[in-house]
Formats: structure tokens, C-alpha cells, sequence
């Protein structure tokens, strides 16, 4: 876009027609982009929303082939496993996300504290993690034979409570804190518990939201665990339940519930894949910017 | 990427302890030793009360199985545990590299994230650049969030994504393909295509995070220097290229070091999701870590598990301090440690 001829005082000279020209490309490439980041979603809600058997026939579209809701009708006919499932990895989200604030803050406190003595080795011990680990088979022996937690909720949740990199982000927010204040306190005469969750949480409320949602997003989201050490379906979480679901696909044909009817195995499973990420997608995209600032004080500066 | 002075704990300076109080009990002594005079001390152990929870934790979900790895050099049986079962020298991993298993899952969990990291770098650098263009448009706001929900998405419902594309009988491509009157392609039968599938899966789910932390990067770009090039008459194309790119050079080395320090790392759910574990596709879809997943759980191949995840681990271990060697070379402040 070389400017060969000197601009001249016309409204549109041959400057701006390329500046404009230019602007409509950055946008219809951006929004070309974007579309097709939304096909897949747009494929699969469609899929859920036709007919069954028009779909044996023609095939997954792009839009909904005779529009209908009855694979939702018949999935929340028998909504036991689903509702199950959706109360694990809520009550795993919410357990783990608090938990996992209060050890990772109360972890990352005496490491962004000068005065801490131990602040070099335990500095080391924390973040040597980030760099090795001992790999799925020790991991898995070591839960399975060893602390005896298979099939025991709480293995959802206590692997994930101390992420080394979840510390080093708020210990950097941490050591940016005015010391004035934490001074102030320290002569009234507060002791150092009182001080971290009387000024320090409440000073760091920004970071600690930020954390809070990777938590949230990484507990929703999680399907390792459940692969690794859960056998009883009492106990899936929802995207275990899905994959377990995608594994046996004709676990759902094999509903003897609803016999005399079309069993809409094609348009159910994926109604099961809106039904599990549609509610928590809507609530991510809303909380976005909170996400979007996470990543850049996290990828940029530590 | 973190700032080498945050992990820098030993910088402080360590005041000599002044000693109110002569400590009475040896074990008294040694704790004012290590923490100082009596007001230091209460401070150093509620501090380190406060950091216990944490340090268990660790202690056992990540220092114990990093102990565990000897079993790699031990014929694991269950009722024996890992101390009890026969120390056995390398022989797990001759037979591991005795298997032709041992190159394909080295080969793919290699070339799969080379190309991970190079089109994701490409695709999400163009991308920063014209959300940079776009940045004051209101529109910009929506090309984000378009961009950036897939990250949201979990590997397992992104492989009902893929099946509704694929499924050889009802899927849209072969739908398409049907329309245009050519032959369909059995996808979850031919191994051929699944490199680019699993490309195009990584660069969706991955392009709105990455293209976020280079937009951030040209965000911080000084606009002096901007303001420098089109006094010099360069065009929106040319600051791109000699100002835009260049400021933008350390960071693009720095990520994709340290996308290359995790390069023996395969995403598993990814590589197990997508291709849904199907023997067929193993010739490009099998990664280290879905074979020691297999063999751990499926097959109860605890030997053979336990010889490739050592392997990953060690030579991982490796790459990282490698990458991070050369990063602290190119520029200190992005060094891991």
C-alpha cells in the first residue's frame, strides 16, 4: 500500500480510498473468521433441533432440518443421569474454586513476603512443579492403590487445588500491595492471619475474581480425573458423562423406556452436548473480559 | 511467561537476628536461629502456617508421584507396590524401543505440536494485527468473543463438534460431498487426513487465547513510534511490517520457545477425544500420552506405561530448562526462573 502520489486536499484522494479499502478487508477478514469459528457451534444446535428421521435421510445441516424440540423433550423425559451429573460437576466447581482460592492465596501470602525466611526454598518447592512432574502412572498408582480415593468425589477435586501457576499470579498481585497499610496494621497489633484476610483478600479482590473464574472454568471443564478414577456413574461428572456416552453410542438406543417411538439417538446426543455446555457457555462469554484480562497479566508478565 | 525477579526468593536481604531473649531449649535455638529474635519468629510461623496446606498438597499430588517414577526401572506388581515390586534395570524400556510404537508416538507427539505451535503463531499473530486495526470499531468486541468462545469448550464436546462433521453416514462433509457427486471419505477410517483435522481443531480452540496475548503486545507497542513512520510516509502495511513485527520479534521467540520446552507434552484430550480412540487412526493420532494412558488403563501395560512416561517426563524435563536457557538468553524478564 505504497503511497506513490502526494495527497491532495480532495475529500477522497487516493490515500484515503486505500485506507478505507483497507479497513473493509480488516473487517470482512475478521468477520469471516469468526463465522467460521461459529459453524460448529451452529451445526450441532441445529442438529439437536431436527427432525430424526428427515436426518437418517439428509444428513446433518447446517440448519435444522423440520424444526423440532423433541430430542430435548425426550432427553429431560428421564433427566436422572443428567441432572446427577450436572450436581457432581456443580458441587465439584464450587468445593474446588473456594478451596482452591484459599490454599493458592494462602500459599502465594509468604511468598510475596521479603520478610518470609523461607520464602527462597518454598519459592522452589512450589514452581520445580511447573517444570516436572511425575507423569500419569505414578499419579495413578499413587491415588488408586496408595490414598485409596477411587470412586471418592474428592479425587475431582484435591489434584487440582494447588496450580503453581494460579500461585505465581496472585503472588505477584500480592507483592504489589502497599506495605504502608500492612504496616499499619502490624503496629495495631494484628496478627499475620487477621492481616491476609482483613486487608490483604480485600485489597486483591480483582486478581482473586480472576483466578476464581480459571478455577471455575478448569473444575466445569474437567474430564481427566473422572477417566482416571471414576467407575460409578453415580459419581460422573457432566463431560465424563458425555464421553461416555459418545464411547457407547448406543447406550441410548438401548433405552427400552420409550418403545412405539422414533429413538432420536443422532439429534439426542447432541441436545446432551448443548445441554452440557450451553448454560456454563452463556455464563463464560459473560464473564469474558474478566478472562481476557487473566490471560494478558498472566502471558505477559507473569 | 514470568518475570525472573518474582521467582527470585533468595534476593532479600536477610537482617542478622537480634536476639532479645537467649533461647532456653535446643530446639528453641535452632527455630530462632533460622527465624530470628521472638517477634520474627511468630511472624515466620504463621507465615509458614499459612503456606502448609499447600505445601501437603504438593507434597502429595506432585512430589510423591515425581518419586514414583522409579517404578519405570521396576517389574510393577500391584500387590507388591512400588517399593515392594523387583528392581529390573532398563529392561521396561528395551522393550519399549523394541516396539515400533516407541518412534510413531515420539514422531507424532513431535511433528503434531511443531505444527500446533507454527500455525497458531501465524494465524493468531494475523489476527492480532487486524483486531489491532479494528480496535476502536464497536464491531471489535464481537469478533472476540467469536474468536475466543472455543477456548470455553471442553476436547470432549468439541468431539461431538468433529463427529457431526465427519460421521461417515449422516455427517455434513460427506454431505458435501455427496452434493458435488464425488466419493465419500470414510474419515474415522483413514489416517491421512487426521493431522489437518486435528490442525484445524488446535488453531480453533487455541487462535482467541494466543491472538489475546499478542494484541496485549502490540497494545504496548509505544504509539510515538507509529506516529514516527507515517511522519516517514509509511503506509498502514508498512508499519506492520517494520515497526509493528519487529517490536513484536522477542515475543514471538520467547512464546514459541517455550511452546517448544512443552513439545514432548501432547494435549491428551485432544488426541483422545477427537480421533475417539479408534486403533485405526493410531498411525498419526497416537501421542505419548494417549499410549501411556492406554496402556495404564486399557491394556494394564503398567511396564510399558511407566518406561513412556518416563521417557516423556525426563526428556521434557530437558526441554524445558533447554528452552528456558535460551529465553534467559534472549531476554532475561521472560525467563521461567
Amino acid at each position: 500500500m505504497t503511497v506513490t502520489t502526494t495527497p491532495r486536499p480532495f475529500p477522497l484522494n487516493r490515500y484515503r480510498v486505500q485506507a478505507i479499502l483497507g479497513r473493509v478487508a480488516v473487517h470482512a477478514v475478521l468477520s469471516l473468521v469468526g463465522l467460521t469459528c461459529l459453524i460448529p457451534l451452529i451445526l450441532v444446535v441445529s442438529i439437536s433441533l431436527s427432525d430424526e428421521i428427515r436426518l437418517a435421510k439428509e444428513g446433518y445441516q447446517l440448519l435444522p432440518v423440520g424444526l423440532t424440540t423433541f430430542a430435548y423433550e425426550y432427553i429431560l423425559q428421564e433427566p436422572g443421569q443428567i441432572l446427577r451429573s450436572y450436581a457432581v460437576t456443580a458441587f465439584v466447581t464450587a468445593a474446588g474454586t473456594i478451596a482452591g482460592l484459599l490454599v493458592c492465596s494462602l500459599l502465594a501470602w509468604p511468598l510475596a513476603r521479603k520478610d518470609f525466611r523461607l520464602r527462597g526454598p518454598l519459592s522452589f518447592y512450589v514452581f520445580f512443579t511447573l517444570l516436572f512432574n511425575g507423569g500419569m502412572v505414578p499419579f495413578y498408582i499413587l491415588v488408586t492403590r496408595y490414598l485409596g480415593l477411587k470412586d471418592n468425589i474428592f479425587i475431582l477435586i484435591l489434584p487440582y487445588l494447588v496450580t503453581a501457576w494460579y500461585v505465581l499470579i496472585i503472588r505477584t498481585s500480592f507483592s504489589q500491595l502497599p506495605t504502608e497499610l500492612l504496616d499499619a496494621a502490624r503496629i495495631d497489633g494484628a496478627g499475620e492471619w487477621r492481616i491476609f484476610f482483613q486487608i490483604v483478600v480485600p485489597l486483591s479482590k480483582p486478581v482473586l475474581a480472576t483466578i476464581g473464574l480459571f478455577f471455575v472454568l478448569r473444575y466445569w471443564n474437567d474430564w481427566f480425573l473422572a477417566l482416571l478414577f471414576i467407575d460409578d456413574s453415580s459419581m460422573y461428572p457432566l463431560q465424563y458423562l458425555l464421553y461416555v456416552l459418545m464411547a457407547n453410542i448406543n447406550i441410548m438406543a438401548a433405552n427400552p423406556q420409550t418403545t412405539g417411538m422414533p429413538i432420536p439417538t443422532l439429534s439426542a446426543r447432541m441436545a446432551m452436548a448443548v445441554l452440557a455446555f450451553g448454560p456454563a457457555l452463556f455464563t463464560f462469554l459473560l464473564l469474558q473480559k474478566y478472562f481476557v484480562r487473566g490471560i494478558t497479566i498472566g502471558g505477559l508478565k507473569g | 511467561m514470568i518475570n525472573k525477579k518474582q521467582l527470585d526468593g533468595q534476593a532479600s536481604p536477610s537482617p542478622k537476628p537480634r536476639h532479645s531473649k537467649q533461647p532456653a531449649s535446643t530446639p528453641e535455638r535452632f527455630l530462632h536461629r533460622l527465624f530470628g529474635n521472638e517477634r520474627e519468629l511468630k511472624t515466620n510461623l504463621s507465615l509458614l502456617s499459612m503456606s502448609l496446606p499447600g505445601i501437603v498438597l504438593l507434597f502429595i499430588f506432585a512430589y510423591l508421584p515425581m518419586l514414583g517414577i522409579v517404578i519405570a526401572f521396576k517389574d510393577y506388581r500391584f500387590n507388591l507396590g512400588i517399593l515392594g515390586s523387583e528392581w529390573v534395570g532398563f529392561q521396561n524400556f528395551r522393550f519399549l524401543f523394541g516396539t515400533d510404537a516407541a518412534f510413531r508416538i515420539t514422531r507424532n507427539t513431535l511433528l503434531m505440536n511443531l505444527l500446533f505451535i507454527s500455525t497458531t503463531t501465524v494465524c493468531a499473530l494475523t489476527v492480532a494485527i487486524l483486531m489491532n486495526e479494528a480496535y476502536r470499531s464497536r464491531l471489535s468486541k464481537y469478533y472476540q468473543t467469536m474468536l475466543f468462545f472455543p477456548y470455553f469448550i471442553s476436547w470432549v464436546i468439541v468431539s461431538y463438534f468433529v463427529f457431526a462433521f465427519l460421521n461417515g453416514q449422516t455427517g455434513m462433509i460427506n454431505r458435501w460431498i455427496d452434493a458435488l457427486n464425488l466419493d465419500r471419505i470414510a474419515w474415522y477410517r483413514s489416517p491421512e487426513y487426521w493431522p489437518a483435522i486435528l490442525v484445524l481443531a488446535n488453531l480453533w480452540n487455541g487462535i482467541g487465547f494466543s491472538s489475546i496475548i499478542y494484541l496485549a503486545g502490540i497494545l504496548g507497542i509505544s504509539p510515538e513510534l507509529f506516529e514516527a513512520a507515517k511522519i516517514d510516509g509509511a503506509g498502514k502495511l508498512q508499519q506492520i511490517r517494520y515497526v509493528t513485527l519487529p517490536m513484536l520479534y522477542p515475543m514471538i521467540i520467547i512464546l514459541a520457545l517455550l511452546a517448544i520446552g512443552r513439545i514432548f507434552h501432547a494435549d491428551f484430550g485432544l488426541f483422545f477425544f477427537l480421533p475417539r480412540d479408534n486403533p485405526l487412526l493410531y498411525s498419526t493420532t497416537d501421542v505419548i500420552d494417549t499410549f501411556v494412558y492406554r496402556s495404564l488403563v486399557e491394556l494394564g501395560e503398567i511396564s510399558m506405561a511407566a518406561a513412556a512416561g518416563f521417557y516423556q517426563s525426563f526428556v521434557g524435563f530437558l526441554l524445558v530448562v533447554g528452552a528456558n536457557w535460551v529465553v534467559r538468553r534472549v531476554n532475561e524478564d521472560y525467563a521461567l526462573y
